[in-house]
């Protein structure tokens, strides 16, 4: 049945991704260090003015995540160009977006443990008050990792076949995501600070769809992007 | 130009073209493989072998021409072809972190293959003894064996086979033939590129040589002993 082998390709593609990734552990120590440097850097150039810190957070949340990210999008192809097993990737019979979902699904779990920790020294160092609707908070960050996932993802695939892929990820992938991460920030920002205006559902309506277009569209746009 | 399908030929390439930029590397390469048939393919560096093979595989669409394996056209159904080859790379393609037994069960999952006998297939190639260890700690030889292994394991009915003797032991490579030999002897097809034909020899039924993106012989008779022995010196 297609759908099962399907699944099964999506499956092995996750078990792959983060196995490589769990051995080598290059990958996510790297990540993980660069969100957390990041926002070291921000709490120190903000100084120790504690509201000023709790409105930064946000802000310096949501860039440290999008940094990070784009590093562990890099390497997401760099596993399969380095040692040729692109070529034989692409060579398995079957739906070309099996290997998207399965990345997707892999960098989006990769994402997630990076944001646990992003968000944790976050709390600590920008002094911030863990609000009452701290589901809703969890919800945001959720949704607003896998809108950045699924177009790092998408995108990185496209770089990839690039000598300077580098460089041309973050020129394709931030203007791309100035919506997610907009919507993102706003939503985590309001709800920080008590979500008073009742700003939150209407960002997290937007990320909503946002990330629905953003997944479904690379789903069906992958294999055009990844044909030689 | 659209080829007609045929399905009791393997390959039928028809006008196959392909430039890189202005370069043409592929002038128009006619060419057609039988079931049952192992055919060399032969050219200097930069003469278009590896390309001609590449497009066979699905992994380039050529500029201009084309071409089907066993009737299915390598640009319209790419993943029908796929479920027909087995490609063997210069680079054997295998994730260093994972084990030899982990590349194949990911290879197998791909596949979808629902029962792979990955310890057989392991056996077959001579690696049973580092099944557990990791790739990244194996020879050029170790890995172009396990490469073996991934299309023992796919049982495709055309091989398409870029040097698939470099870094290979007089054993390797006497397994590689049994492995060619098994499939053609079943009805497959093989189309293999070659540097040099003292390892396939006693395999071949013909070769095609390209020189300049042009096929420049297609000669059975060249593989008689004499013409053999004699191009084996050249």
């Amino acid at each position: 049945m297609a759908w099962r082998d399907d699944w099964r390709r999506v499956r092995a593609i996750v078990w792959k991704d983060l196995t490589t990734e769990g051995r080598s552990k290059a990958g996510f120590n790297s990540v993980a260090a660069l969100g957390v440097t990041i926002l070291v850097l921000f709490g120190f150039a903000l100084g120790p003015d504690a509201q000023a810190l709790r409105d930064a957070a946000a802000g310096a949340l949501w860039l440290a995540v999008l940094f990070a990210g784009v590093l562990a999008f890099n390497r997401s192809y760099q596993v399969e160009l380095e040692s040729g097993a692109l070529e034989p990737l692409l060579l398995y019979p079957g739906a070309r977006w099996t290997i998207f979902a399965g990345k997707l699904i892999a960098n989006t779990i990769f994402v997630g443990l990076m944001l646990v920790i992003v968000v944790l020294v976050g709390i600590v160092l920008f002094q911030v008050r863990v609000p009452d609707a701290w589901p809703t908070l969890i919800l945001v960050l959720a949704l607003g990792a896998i809108g950045l996932v699924s177009l790092g993802t998408f995108y990185a695939a496209m770089a990839s076949r690039s000598r300077a892929r580098e460089v041309l990820l973050p020129l394709l992938l931030f203007p791309m995501l100035v919506p997610v991460l907009l919507a993102a920030m706003s939503a985590s920002k309001a709800l920080l600070s008590g979500d008073l205006m009742h700003e939150a559902p209407a960002w997290i309506r937007m990320l909503v769809a946002y990330d629905v277009i953003f997944v479904v569209a690379p789903l069906l746009a992958f294999e055009h992007v990844i044909e030689v | 130009m659209t080829p007609v399908p045929r399905v009791d030929i393997a390959i039928d390439a028809q006008g196959v073209a392909r430039r890189f930029g202005a370069r043409w590397v592929l002038r128009g390469v006619d060419l057609q493989v039988r079931p049952g048939e192992m055919v060399g393919l032969l050219g200097a560096n930069g003469s278009g072998k590896s390309t001609l093979l590449r497009i066979l595989a699905t992994l380039l669409k050529p500029s201009a021409g084309g071409a089907t394996v066993y009737g299915h056209d390598v640009v319209k159904s790419p993943d029908d072809v796929r479920r027909h080859i087995g490609f063997l790379a210069h680079s054997p393609g295998l994730y260093d972190d994972l084990t030899a037994r982990e590349n194949l069960q990911f290879g197998a999952a791909m596949l979808g293959l629902d029962h792979p006998d990955l310890d057989a297939a392991l056996e077959r190639v001579g690696l049973a003894h580092v099944t557990h260890e990791r790739v990244r700690g194996f020879s050029a030889g170790m890995q172009r064996r396990l490469s073996l292994a991934r299309l023992v394991l796919a049982n495709a009915r055309v091989l398409l086979l870029d040097e698939p003797y470099s870094n290979l032991d007089v054993a390797g490579i006497a397994l590689m033939n049994e492995l060619i030999g098994e499939s053609v002897a079943g009805g497959g097809a093989a189309l293999v590129v070659l540097h040099e034909l003292a390892p396939a020899a006693g395999l071949l039924d013909r070769t095609i040589t390209i020189r300049d993106g042009r096929i420049a012989d297609d000669d059975a008779a060249f593989l008689e002993p004499d013409a053999l022995a004699a191009a084996g010196e050249r």
